[in-house]
């Protein structure tokens, strides 16, 4: 059985571990990057809205 | 971005994954002994293995949540929940992709029916549904209402994908810690691989579940946003 075919099921394995994780840290790492933003103008907007009532 | 959780304590739980990983790597290539008949192959087990039972792990984080906001109808339970079932999905991905790559040369099959194999697709299809219904779902009440039942009901497969191999005759290979089947020579690397992915998975869901607070406190300031207009 171990022959260097074997050997490219091992690497496909592994590879695929690194990808799957990778890219879901990537899919984090965007969001919360998109999310900040977003934070950001909103508290923005807040406070340009209670300074207009004022 | 504002992580309401402490910064120092993410920085030392990220520094320890790297080491921990490296550690992992090193154990389940170098550390652990070659076998005897599937050889280098066999290394495939080190992450697979612990993929599986973190994963379960994961899927028991969002079944005490689930109940814990049935309980509390607190929305940080919610948050809990939903980010165990992200990371748990992850690392049943990562189970279902190599369980076949590794299958192929050793079964000769990528594939086959088996209890374990299909009590195991069967809970990463019903965690991606549970993640699907949420996104269907406009009212936020209603819809951590709903995902609580979802996730306790969706839990019930949880055991069977554990206790298949030991109720059922299944192709997969039966249990190997509890009956001492496993050389003690590779027991290190499992415990390493395991004690890796268990800190993975608390740095993932730690991650995500301040992603999902930042998510709904943009959502109540939208709020707040639309009734000053």
């Amino acid at each position: 059985m171990e022959t260097v075919n074997t050997m490219n099921y091992l690497f496909a394995a592994y590879a695929a571990i690194w990808i799957i994780l990778a890219i879901y840290i990537f899919s984090i790492h965007s969001r919360e990057k998109k999310l900040s933003q977003e934070l950001q103008n909103l508290r923005q907007l807040l406070e340009r809205q209670s300074a207009g009532r004022r | 971005m504002d992580q309401p959780g402490p910064k120092r304590f993410d920085a030392v739980l990220g520094g320890l994954l790297f080491v921990a990983m490296i550690l992992a790597l090193y154990m389940a290539f170098l550390g652990a002994p070659r076998e005897r008949t599937m050889g280098d192959l066999q290394r495939i087990f080190y992450f697979h293995v612990p993929a599986g039972m973190m994963g379960l792990a994961a899927f028991a984080v969002n079944f005490f949540a689930s109940l814990m906001y049935l309980v509390k109808k607190d929305r940080k339970w919610d948050s809990l929940a939903l980010s165990a079932t992200e990371i748990g999905v992850v690392f049943f991905t990562i189970v279902l992709v190599t369980g076949p790559i590794w299958a192929k040369p050793v079964w000769f099959v990528w594939w086959t029916w088996s209890p374990r194999l299909t009590s195991s697709l069967v809970l990463w299809m019903l965690y991606l549904a549970y993640m699907l219904v949420r996104s269907y779902v406009p009212d936020p009440d209603r819809r951590a209402m709903m995902s609580a039942v979802f996730g306790i009901v969706a839990f019930v497969d949880a055991p069977i994908v554990w206790f298949s191999i030991r109720w059922w005759r299944d192709q997969h290979p039966s249990p190997m810690i509890e009956t001492g089947g496993l050389s003690p020579a590779m027991r290190p690397a499992l415990y390493t691989c395991a004690a890796a992915f268990l800190i993975l998975m608390v740095y993932l869901i730690r991650r995500r579940y301040f992603l999902e607070s930042a998510r709904l406190e943009a959502e109540l300031l939208e709020r707040q946003a639309d009734l000053a207009r």
